[in-house]
């Protein structure tokens, strides 16, 4: 440029933040940067931006059977129908058919082999939404139908995975199952769940002047879109570019099935010249997108007459439906988080990758680990009811400690204080003895409704077990009226990741909030980028933005100590700092500042850039396969729970009545921002075990396909006291951002606790001498089932009892 | 051509087909994105508009609706407020700071929605503050689903609202807007025609409906239009030959007699609850569980009837408390006790020309008592899986004129005639109950379904009778404390 804007001193007076709270950008309740967008209606989603006026509306044919082969795909009456400009099956796709993520498996477009209900056999592309949807519908399918195979277990048994087997061996668990004084044997099945993100998947694609495209998506992980894209229209990566802004929610279901749309709307943009879109209705996205894996857990634990876990046996296998997708790190994390916050003891865990003719299960909120949990978190209630003692006694004694302080994959876990102060200090907040002595006292008066209280803790492994996507990148530019642009490779969901990565460069720049602004995520500023996930989003983005930071304030201050007060000597570079919108160097009285603004246009006068790349890797992860040993958590994040609920035994209603939650995310990015994603993430987790139901008929389609059949919580599910508090005190043990902790996927498993009051208040039907049967989502039916089956079984050994008595 | 006001500025959209939603309209004719589809099924609230209406003083009263299954056509002499309409410049509605500060939003799809919900609710306060209960907030926002933040800051938001400056969208500062309403819909022709690609025929009374029904009988009639929408953003149907009865005047009052009241057919749910809550407390309340406020604001009692759903939820109560209607069409009326209308699977004894105009509740005698128990996975905005009603006379110790009606149960909603003999006239002892049972599980054979298993609508369905029995002989001990249902549901 050939003159620099004026900045003047009062703009730049008015930028200094007197507050003392705000002073540290990092680190304080800041509202998301999108805030005032959301509720104003102006923050843009994907089918919000406006496209050329002849864009084409994209809509897809699907498979309406679970297996078979395809005999006929007759389009005719597709491509005559009003309105439709193009028409695209497996024989129009230039480059790769198979758009699998990390395994081969995923064919774009139906070739032959049908997998699923809603598997895609081709593409419409019309003038509009309506015509497009409608065009579908004249599509003439004829399929040789096969039975489909839906059980998990089945298939396992039949040896049928998509992935190989995994192994998790340590010590001697056979002899340890052989001498254990007491065994328990229990099974359980874990229900999927699916995302229900309220923007439903979509994408915008425009044909660039060569032979590329750009493309608009809501997305997880745009550059995995853009090698899919390429490779789909057998272009260099250099020619596509992705843009991602916002999602309107992800929680995982964006991280590999955001994909596919962008490929086939990729084809058709390159094949027509013109900009295409994709929605998905509802009911579609529902069908054809992947879920959380179900699971099907076997578990064989010994224990001694402390109800302290010896070691055993245990065995999951997960529903990965028709494809590998991302199923053998899902499958894995399951198997990492079989020990939750406790040592197994000598140990087996096996994990099995099962293929269904289901929509290939990806992705959600916590990778797997939730399902994991699952089997210890029932094991300690069941342990707990047969040595006589309450839940919460049996689960603090197997907590990690001193000692006992190695995983079943070799990693010692670190902050124990921390695992046994959140829970402690949980214990005395919630009241939970006092409460507990009540509602032992109410259950015994009270014929039709039943009180359950439990504590659950959560301890889960952060950092991608997949080596290699522990990495990070940023793009820092300050331009020369001083503000601040800062672009890294993590995508915005509304998880606040946006929000913090600014907190950071605002900390490290000594600026205020508002000055660093944050734009779309593209594959154009930072390339290669991993995906937004395993709650990684802030701990190896914000590390990069900081890298950024440091490397342009460094560079600043070499650039200030020649440059400034050169007849004074220059200024003096030690303890020179950036902070409230000013360069200090020296200290007290002495000390020379200078405006930012002036400090940056100085800078670009003298040809100093004002651009910086940062990079970051996770330090210390491994993980050996084949021994099936490592580290491949950087650090644990925990947290703990505690439910009450009151169970309607006639009905199987029931309702959450109080939650105090006690969560660690180390020293916090945004208390705000972090509470958010703990109470968020646990009421998601509490409607994956409770109300949400995914429902096949017996031909493999999902019949659960709508909000009106698929209940996610709404605003009554909110329990009426929810006490949500971040652990204080303890800095994360790792050299993590700003000593902070992950934590959007942690807290989801904190709804375990409402799914083990509601076994509590069930087993209170025994006079807690069982726990019965839970699997889930412990919807009214399975609770009313559960207590019915306790109840019958009270009548059948009272009979046995009289009986014997007479015998007697 | 539809002829209305949007955030203050009046619109006229021409080339408009029946079936447009008002969400298509505003998306995609009129460019306001703001306003988002989440499920274009009226279940998640993600596309709440408000809908000023005049009252009979001439000043607008908003009411939230779900925009994805609300005809467009039902705009016509309406104003419509949308998210993008509340704030002024840069001064936010108290709606709209008090979720930006409670930290109300995460990834913000949800949210203006939320933000229109919780107008609606400010404008009821402003109106007419009265506090903000538990119940009232569940019955405001219980149609809007946020997959973000759990709530927690949304009912904060929601809380707080009032605290914040009363900041008026600029449209409230127009004097004229009401009076334009008024003069707009005063000049509305009796019968409009609107569609320009079929008939979307909007009378306004009782003879010209008459006369519609009989020159186009196949034409599909349409209220709130919240079940018969889905045919088209659901199965892409076309509808383009419709007959909207909300403007009918004969259809929309309440009629009060010494035997009871009839209630016009295209009488909305969210008009019934103050009645309701006066004399049928327990199925008022029923109201708040069976639809979002999105819902009960434009479905329609007449709907819930005419559709015949084995799984609608006032049909139940309505047999319980032998209703009656009052069918209409160019052959003239009829009447018809609620029982004889619904002959088999969304099968009635409807005409293909006529319709209900009318349906006749009866008044409560000081002794009737009536238990509306819903039975579904989630407590709010779910479909039942079982729903039952019961309503009976305590008259010396024993049960008299007892109706036990069930939703779910069967392929229509039906009495069990059965189990009301073996209860009429009898004391609630076991015995009786436990005949009651017997003959309940011998009436049905519920089917399995997404909402639940044969086997477990049964044994809920009986369980049903089972706490009505502890209930009442609980209340003859007079053994207040005994609990036998959760607070939440407990009416």
């Amino acid at each position: 440029m050939r003159t620099l804007t004026d900045i003047s001193q009062d703009s730049s007076q008015a930028r200094r933040t007197p507050d003392a709270e705000d002073h540290r950008a990092a680190g304080s309740a800041r509202a998301h940067e999108s805030a005032i967008k959301h509720v104003t209606g102006r923050a843009t989603y994907i089918d919000d931006m406006a496209a050329p006026a002849d864009a084409l509306h994209i809509a897809l044919g699907l498979s309406p059977v679970a297996h078979g082969r395809l005999t006929r795909l007759d389009l005719e009456k597709v491509k005559a129908a009003p309105g439709v400009v193009d028409v695209v099956t497996i024989i129009d796709v230039p480059g790769h058919t198979d758009i699998g993520p990390v395994f081969p498996g995923d064919p774009i477009f139906v070739d032959d082999e049908i997998s699923y209900v809603g598997q895609c056999l081709f593409a419409v592309a019309a003038e509009s939404h309506k015509a497009a949807r409608l065009a579908v519908k004249e599509a003439i399918v004829e399929i040789d139908e096969r039975p489909a195979s839906l059980d998990p277990v089945a298939a396992a048994e039949r040896g049928e995975f998509v992935r190989p087997t995994h192994v998790q061996e340590s010590g001697d668990w056979q002899q340890v199952l052989e001498g254990a004084p007491h065994v328990l044997e229990r099974e359980q099945f874990v229900g999927g769940q699916e995302h229900f993100y309220l923007e439903g998947q979509a994408c915008l694609v425009t044909p660039t002047e060569d032979e590329g495209v750009v493309v608009y998506t809501s997305n997880q992980h745009p550059s995995e879109t853009q090698k899919l894209v390429a490779e789909v229209l057998n272009i260099p990566f250099h020619a596509v570019t992705v843009e991602m802004r916002r999602m309107g929610g992800g929680f995982g279901g964006k991280e590999t099935q955001a994909s596919p749309w962008a490929c086939i709307a990729a084809i058709i943009a390159r094949r027509t010249g013109r900009a295409t879109r994709i929605r998905l209705p509802r009911a579609e996205d529902m069908r054809v997108t992947g879920k959380r894996h179900p699971f099907h857990n076997r578990y064989r634990l010994g224990y001694d007459d402390q109800g302290i876990l010896l070691g055993g046996d245990i065995t999951v296998i997960g529903d990965c439906g028709y494809s590998p997708d991302l199923s053998e790190a899902i499958v894995d994390r399951a198997m990492f988080h079989a020990d939750n916050a406790y040592s197994l003891g000598q140990v087996r865990v096996t994990g099995h990758r099962a293929k269904t003719h289901t929509a290939s299960n990806t992705a959600f909120r916590g990778f797997g680990g939730p399902q994991g949990m699952m089997i210890i978190e029932a094991a300690m209630d069941d342990i707990a009811r047969q040595v006589g003692e309450d839940p919460l006694t049996v689960r603090k004694r197997n907590l990690y400690r001193a000692g006992r302080d190695v995983t079943h994959y070799g990693q010692k876990v670190e902050q124990l204080e921390l695992l046994h102060d959140i829970v402690t200090q949980l214990e005395t907040k919630s009241d939970y003895w006092a409460r507990r002595k009540k509602i032992t006292e109410f259950n015994a008066k009270s014929s039709v409704i039943k009180k359950g209280l439990s504590l659950t803790p959560v301890k889960f492994g952060i950092s991608f077990t997949a080596k290699h996507l522990n990495q990070a990148g940023a793009l820092l530019h300050v331009y020369t009226d001083g503000s601040v642009m800062i672009n890294h490779g993590g995508t915005e969901m509304g998880q606040g990741l946006h929000t913090k990565v600014c907190q950071v460069v605002a900390r490290e720049l000594g600026l205020d909030l508002e000055q660093v602004r944050i734009t779309a995520t593209r594959t154009d500023k930072v390339p290669n980028t991993s995906p937004t996930a395993a709650s990684s989003g802030a701990d190896l983005n914000g590390q990069a933005a900081r890298d950024a930071a440091t490397q342009l304030r460094e560079r600043l201050f070499d650039f200030a100590a020649e440059h400034f007060f050169k007849d004074q000597g220059g200024l003096d570079r030690e303890g020179m700092r950036l902070e409230n919108g000013e360069l200090v160097a020296g200290e007290g009285e002495s000390a020379h500042r200078i405006p930012w603004g002036e400090l940056v246009q100085a800078a670009y006068m003298s040809r100093i850039s004002l651009s910086a790349k940062g990079f970051y890797s996770t330090p210390l992860i491994h993980y050996d396969r084949e021994k099936a040993k490592g580290r491949p958590f950087y650090y644990y994040a925990h947290g703990a729970a505690v439910s009450e609920v009151s169970v309607d035994t006639l009905s199987g209603e029931y309702q959450v009545t109080r939650v105090d939650i006690l969560h660690d995310v180390g020293d916090s990015l945004n208390p705000a921002i972090d509470i958010g994603q703990v109470e968020g993430g646990f009421i998601q987790g509490m409607g994956w075990l409770t109300s949400e139901e995914l429902k096949w008929n017996e031909a493999g389609r999902l019949v659960s396909d709508g909000p009106a059949t698929y209940k996610i919580p709404t605003f009554g599910d909110l329990p009426p006291v929810f006490n949500v508090e971040l652990m204080q005190g303890h800095p994360n043990s790792q050299a993590s951002i700003y000593r902070s902790k992950a934590v959007g996927e942690p807290p989801f498993m904190l709804g375990m606790s409402v799914w083990s009051a509601l076994r509590d208040a069930l087993s209170s039907l025994t006079d807690y001498r069982e726990c019965p049967r839970l699997d889930t989502p412990a919807t009214p039916e399975r609770v009313l089932m559960a207590a019915e089956a306790l109840r019958q079984r009270q009548v059948t050994t009272a009979v046995v009892e009289e009986t014997s008595d007479d015998l007697a | 051509m539809i002829d209305f006001y949007l955030n203050g500025k009046r619109r006229q959209c021409a080339d408009v087909s029946p079936d447009t939603s008002i969400l298509e309209l505003l998306r995609t004719q009129l460019g306001q994105t703001g306003t988002k589809e989440g499920c274009a099924s009226g279940d998640c609230g993600a596309c709440t508009v408000a809908i000023g209406e005049p009252d009979v003083s001439g000043e607008l009263r908003y009411h939230n609706a779900n925009a994805c299954i609300t005809p467009a056509y039902q705009l016509q002499g309406c104003h419509l407020v949308t998210v993008e309409g509340l704030s002024r410049g840069d001064a936010l509605h108290p709606a709209q700071a008090a979720m930006v500060e409670c930290h109300g939003s995460q990834c913000g799809f949800c949210t203006p929605g939320i933000v229109m919900s919780l107008f609606t609710l400010h404008e009821e306060q402003r109106r007419c503050p009265a506090p903000l209960t538990q119940e009232r907030l569940e019955a405001a926002l219980g149609g809007n689903l946020c997959r973000c933040t759990g709530y927690r800051p949304i009912r904060d938001a929601a809380l707080s609202m009032d605290q914040y400056p009363d900041t008026h969208p600029v449209w409230a500062d127009d004097p004229e807007l009401a009076a334009n309403i008024v003069t707009l819909r005063q000049n509305t022709a009796t019968t409009s025609e609107f569609a320009s690609q079929g008939h979307f025929t909007a009378p306004r009374d009782l003879a010209a409906l008459r006369e519609l029904k009989r020159q186009r009988p196949q034409a599909r009639l349409v209220a709130g239009a919240t079940d018969l929408w889905l045919e088209t953003t659901q199965q892409l149907r076309i509808l383009d030959d419709l007959i909207d009865v909300r403007q009918v005047a004969e259809l929309n009052t309440i009629e009060e007699t010494p035997e009871g009241w009839w209630i016009g057919s295209a009488v909305t749910y969210s008009r019934l609850e103050p009645l309701l809550e006066v004399h049928y407390p327990t199925f008022a309340h029923l109201m708040h569980r069976f639809a979002s406020s999105q819902i009960r604001n434009r479905g329609t009692l007449g709907g819930n009837v005419a559709n015949a759903s084995p799984i609608g939820d006032t049909p139940p109560v309505l047999l319980a408390l032998d209703a009656r209607l009052i069918l209409d069409g160019p052959d003239g009326e009829r009447e018809l006790p609620l029982a004889e209308f619904f002959l088999d699977y969304k099968k009635t004894a409807l005409k293909d020309n006529e319709f209900i105009r009318a349906i006749f509740l009866p008044r409560p005698s000081c002794d009737q008592n009536l238990k509306v128990w819903k039975l579904s996975k989630r407590r709010e905005d779910d479909i039942s899986a079982v729903l039952a009603a019961f309503a009976w006379r305590q008259e010396d110790g024993v049960m008299r004129d007892v109706r036990l009606a069930f939703g779910g149960m069967a392929a229509i909603p039906r009495r069990a005639l059965g189990a009301e003999q073996a209860l009429e006239g009898q004391p609630p002892c076991v015995k009786a109950f436990e005949a009651a049972k017997r003959s309940l599980r011998d009436e049905f054979q519920p089917m399995t379904d997404v909402r639940g298993a044969a086997e477990y609508r049964q044994m809920a369905a009986s369980n049903m009778l089972e706490r009505l029995h502890l209930m009442l002989v609980a209340a003859s001990n007079q053994n207040t404390d005994a609990e036998v249902m959760l607070d939440a549901y407990a009416h």
